[in-house]
């Protein structure tokens, strides 16, 4: 088990990069924290995977250096690095057992017969194959192998950290949700410092403690889920997490008022008289959607019913807003107002956000 | 399963093929058939002997050394190739410049014609004139493939496994650009040795190309004719006889039809019969698995 930390990392597949559009990584300072789970979110090639191979030593990196506690390891081979990785699609040894495929690892680091025996027994409860423990690996279906590569990658006890490269990829959905509580229970239980990469959101929030948000080779934010959803450090978060996603307006800030297209919106905290591109991001959970009174004038598009709420398709001057409605709420037809609660109401520039002078309370009653 | 319905007149669809494999293979076998349940003294009159030519093949001293010899050299052969295709397969480069080039060099022995590859080697090994001969010969090594039997044999072999190894070569790394790189991957992270890379991920996933490659090896090299005719013309003696030159010889040289006939149908099905066996147990390994 060990603290990693990336120093000053960069990555680039091209033998000689130019410019940052060339690296799939870009310069990054980073500490994992001994013990700790963490998500890896971002959309498909946003880097993930580079540097979830960086930290396990399948690739070097172009720059940068990476320790595991305060011993450097970045020119070290990935068996030296005692780490264990699961990889998106299964990767089983065809001609062996399942019981062998577990105690591969193991075996191939010289453990005694007594401590396999009860590992690879202990493994095979947990993903729920001891009764398949003496079948032939090949003849399974992609989720059995799949959670027969977790197991893999679970059964030594002592590795410095566990990856995981979108491991469930393959899973059936019930599956899915079983194993993720089964991470999750082994992660309390051993505390491995984990890593696990993913492009889904509920994925992500569900298994960390700390979730860290990729965007074009570059982390744009790292926090608990919490803060993602209520403090997106960059409009990139604001989109990706979320569902529907984040509103952002174009709008005018001075001091704790916006003005978007002539309509005032009270912020709640100063923010000064930001210069550049300024916009407000208020996620539809904290936006109402009401007949008369004050607040931005739109149109209503449509109205999905997802279920536990309704969420409202606005328009307005051709920028969609999105807002939700409890479940039974009167819905106004064609036209109304939206109005923001200003304890949801972020300001950004340049895409990323402006924090507020005076430090206003979060919905949560936190700083931000 | 879907349950598909049973449509016998969809046979009828077969005939055309049926009559065209009857026309080139079928009835030309059959004069063979013919052939080896009758004798004749001459002027084209024949009478039934039955199985007499059969077991007169079965029991032929001459049959059984042809077929010891030609078992020794199939199993040489195999023995060298095939472990020898892999091993070069493994160290072929993955991609790029190289690796095409590695392909297309190793391509070339497949594409020369076998008499040609006997002509090559007839003079290759040549005392007087050949390259290796009269290199051997000035380092003082005893080298005459025309009179030494064991020499006749180095050079066969030798010149089978320059024809045929490419092609386990090629089928082996066919078989290997297939392994996604997550396994190595996966190899890598469980600490697992290069040979535990080989025995557990390469060799499984070759299982299926090497087994074609055997087959054809087995098949071809239990045929082969041309070359060791024309390098040695089955000499020093009966030494590189094998049952094709020995067959030939007693069809067409000695004009023994009824003997030979029941020899090449013979011959015919100890190879479609060994084919057969080694097919199906490999298969089965495979269900055994599932």
């Amino acid at each position: 088990m060990a603290k990693i930390t990336l120093s000053n990392l960069a990555h680039s597949y091209l033998p000689d990069p130019q410019g940052p559009e060339d690296y799939a990584l870009k310069e990054l300072d980073h500490v994992w924290e001994d013990g700790r789970a963490y998500a890896l979110l971002g959309p498909s090639g946003c880097g993930k995977t580079t540097l979830l191979n960086i930290i396990s030593g399948l690739l070097t990196p172009s720059q940068g250096r990476i320790l595991f506690n305060d011993e450097d390891v970045t020119d070290k081979a990935t068996a030296t690095r005692n780490i264990a990785q699961v990889f998106q699609f299964p990767v089983v040894y065809d001609t062996m057992s399942v019981r062998d495929n577990l105690a591969f690892p193991l075996r191939n680091r010289g453990a005694a017969a007594s401590h396999v025996r009860e590992r690879v027994s202990a493994i095979a409860k947990m993903i729920g194959m001891e009764h398949d423990l003496d079948r032939r690996a090949s003849g399974l279906t992609a989720d059995s192998k799949q959670k027969i590569s977790l197991g893999r990658g679970m059964v030594r006890g002592d590795v410095n950290a566990i990856l995981f490269d979108e491991p469930l990829t393959v899973i059936d959905p019930h599956m899915k949700w079983e194993l993720r509580t089964q991470l999750k229970s082994l992660h309390r239980e051993f505390g491995h410092t984990m890593i696990y990469v993913t492009h889904d959101q509920t994925e992500a929030l569900t298994f960390a403690d700390e979730v860290v948000v990729m965007h074009e080779g570059r982390v744009v934010q790292m926090g608990t889920p919490e803060e993602l959803f209520e403090r997106p450090a960059h409009t990139f978060v604001g989109y990706f997490i979320g569902s529907p996603g984040m509103n952002f307006l174009d709008a005018h800030v001075k001091g704790a008022k916006a003005s978007v297209d002539g309509t005032e919106i009270d912020l709640g905290a100063d923010y000064g008289e930001p210069a550049g591109r300024v916009r407000i991001g208020v996620r539809p959970e904290f936006v109402t959607y009401h007949a008369g009174g004050s607040g931005l004038p739109v149109h209503l598009r449509r109205v999905e019913d997802v279920g536990r709420h309704k969420v409202l398709r606005t328009d307005f001057f051709g920028n969609e807003l999105n807002a939700l409605a409890p479940e039974g709420a009167e819905v106004p037809a064609d036209s109304g107002r939206l109005s923001f609660d200003p304890r949801g109401i972020n300001v950004y520039v340049d895409d990323w956000r402006l924090a507020p002078r005076d430090a206003a309370p979060g919905p949560s009653g936190r700083a931000a | 399963m879907m349950e598909k319905p049973v449509y016998h007149k969809a046979w009828l669809l077969v005939l055309p093929m049926l009559a065209l494999v009857c026309f080139s293979a079928i009835v030309p076998l059959m004069t063979v058939v013919n052939y080896s349940v009758q004798d004749t003294f001459g002027q084209n009159n024949f009478f039934w002997a039955g199985l007499a030519w059969f077991t007169e093949t079965l029991a032929s001293e001459r049959v059984h050394g042809a077929l010891g010899r030609q078992a020794l050299f199939t199993g040489l052969i195999l023995a060298i190739e095939v472990p020898l295709g892999i091993f070069v397969a493994l160290n072929m480069p993955k991609k790029g410049f190289w690796s095409t080039f590695c392909l297309v060099a190793m391509s070339l022995p497949l594409l020369i014609p076998w008499n040609v590859v006997g002509t090559i080697w007839q003079i290759f090994g040549r005392v007087d004139i050949g390259l290796l001969g009269w290199t051997l010969d000035h380092l003082g090594v005893d080298y005459n493939y025309t009179r030494d039997t064991l020499d006749a044999w180095i050079t066969l072999v030798l010149m089978d496994v320059w024809h045929w190894t490419s092609l386990v070569a090629l089928l082996a790394f066919a078989g290997l650009k297939s392994i996604p790189d997550a396994y190595y991957q996966a190899a890598k992270i469980d600490q697992a040795s290069r040979w535990k890379v080989f025995r557990y991920i390469e060799l499984p996933k070759m299982r299926g190309v090497l087994t074609i490659a055997i087959l054809l090896r087995f098949m071809d090299s239990f045929k082969i004719y041309t070359e060791p005719f024309v390098v040695t013309g089955g000499g020093p003696g009966n030494a590189t006889t094998f049952l094709s030159i020995d067959l030939v010889k007693m069809a067409l040289g000695q004009f023994n039809l009824g003997s030979a006939a029941a020899y090449s149908i013979v011959y015919f099905l100890i190879i479609l019969s060994v084919s057969w066996v080694f097919y199906t147990v490999m298969i089965n390994m495979d269900k055994k698995g599932t």
